[in-house]
Formats: C-alpha cells, structure tokens, sequence
C-alpha cells in the first residue's frame, strides 16, 4: 500500500541492553557455552597442567597438589571448573547434533537446551557430593 | 566472476575449516574424557602408585598428548571469536591474539614436558 495509508509506525525501542531483554533458555545455554569455555582456557588448562606436572614428582608432591583443594575454597575452584567442563562438554554435544540437524526445530531445540542446563546440574551436584 | 582468472571470489574458506576442527578436536576431547573416567573407575579412584603408573604408560602418554592438541586448538578457536566479537579496535584484537597464541603454544611445550620429560 502507499506510504500515505500505512498507520503511523509504533515507537520501537532502538537500543539493545541485553539485561532488559528476556533471552530464551537456548541464548542463554548460548552464552553460558562461550562463558564456560572462556574460564577453561584461562584458568583450567593452566590449573591442570600445573597440578598433573607438581603432582607425579613424589607421593609428598601429590598429598602437597591435592591439599589447596580439600579447603572450602579449593573444594569451590573445583566444582565451579568442573561444571564449565561438563556444562561445555553437554552444550557442544548438543551442537554437534543441532549441525546434524537432529532436534533443530524450535521446541526440540528448547527442550534439549533444558537437558544441558538440568544434566550439568546433575553432575555438578555430584561433583559437590564427592568434594563435599 | 572475471573471466580469465583461478582466483576464487567466495574468501579463505578458514570458516569452514574453523567450524569443521572445533568439531572433530571436540569429537577428541570427548573421546579422551570418557577414556579417563573410564580408568578412574577402574580403577575405583586414583592414588598416587596408580597415577603414576597411568601416566608411565606409553600409549595412555601419547593419547594425553592428541588430547592436549585437540584442547588447545579448540581453545584457539574459540578464544579467536570471543575476541572478534568483543576486541573491536583491530590493534587491540591482534595483541590479545598474540598473547594467546603464545600462551597455547607455551601449554603444548609444557604439556611434552611433562609426559616425556621425566622416566
């Protein structure tokens, strides 16, 4: 239709504060993917290769590396790791079958994204079980 | 396109081939995980006489070392599109991707240091 009959445009906000947006379970699955993959690579592959190198040197070493993580904090760098590498390890199996095209339409896509969240929680709380 | 010309008019295809190794070093990654927990269970927990004689082993030390290539690529790669999406300055971005690029390269030297570095 002409420009001159179209109703007036309704106000749209122009600004993109992801905090006032409610995101979908699947950006948030999203964003937590790249958060859980960036504290990996900054903090758990040094922190692994750090201990795997302390800890073969002598039984002594290897109580020595264990140590710092039986205290409250250690017991919480643990799980908080231990929850990106499960949490990262669940959201890219789901991709690999999203690039399969396996579950790709929306309310599959939703509820599999639902699955990482709830599964990594599961371990997670295992994990807490163990330390704890 | 130009007639006359090979060159072809559709980019470096390094997408493609970033997409393609994020996908099979994580098929590694995988694999390797699941082979640890598998030991772990075996064995029905680590101590320090089993811990050492698992990383004595020559196959289980090659296996670890993949691993740890298949890691840090993975991490390349997907460091290397954080920083696209977030170090907008094209100066800042490439002294970000030095200092990781360095960082990757010096965890693959430490990584065969400590598989073959000692008996």
């Amino acid at each position: 239709m002409p420009a001159a009959d179209r109703p007036a445009a309704r106000p749209r906000p122009v600004y993109l504060n992801l905090f006032a947006i409610r995101q979908p379970l699947p950006a948030i699955v999203s964003i937590l993917h790249r958060i859980s993959g960036a504290l990996l690579f900054a903090v758990g592959i040094p922190l692994l290769l750090w201990g795997v190198q302390r800890s073969l040197a002598s039984p002594e070493a290897y109580a020595a590396t264990i140590a710092p993580f039986t205290t409250p904090i250690g017991k919480l760098v643990l799980l908080v790791l231990g929850w990106c590498y499960v949490y990262h390890l669940f959201a890219g199996l789901r991709h690999l079958a999203l690039d399969l095209h396996v579950g790709i339409r929306l309310a599959p896509a939703r509820a599999s994204a639902a699955l990482v969240l709830v599964a990594s929680i599961v371990v997670a709380l295992i994990i807490a079980v163990r330390l704890w | 396109m130009v007639a006359g010309t090979d060159k072809l008019p559709v980019g470096a295809h390094y997408g493609l081939r970033d997409w393609l190794s994020q996908r099979v070093t994580a098929i590694v990654i995988t694999l390797y995980t699941i082979l640890v927990l598998g030991i772990v269970l075996w064995n029905g927990g680590i101590d320090y006489a089993t811990w050492k004689a698992v990383l004595a082993d020559g196959a289980f030390r090659v296996a670890t070392f993949l691993f740890m290539v298949a890691l840090l690529w993975h991490a390349w790669v997907g460091v290397r599109n954080i920083l696209m999406d977030y170090a907008k300055p094209a100066g800042v971005r490439l002294v970000l991707e030095i200092v990781v690029i360095c960082a990757l390269v010096a965890y693959g030297g430490w990584t065969i240091a400590i598989l073959w570095g000692h008996p």
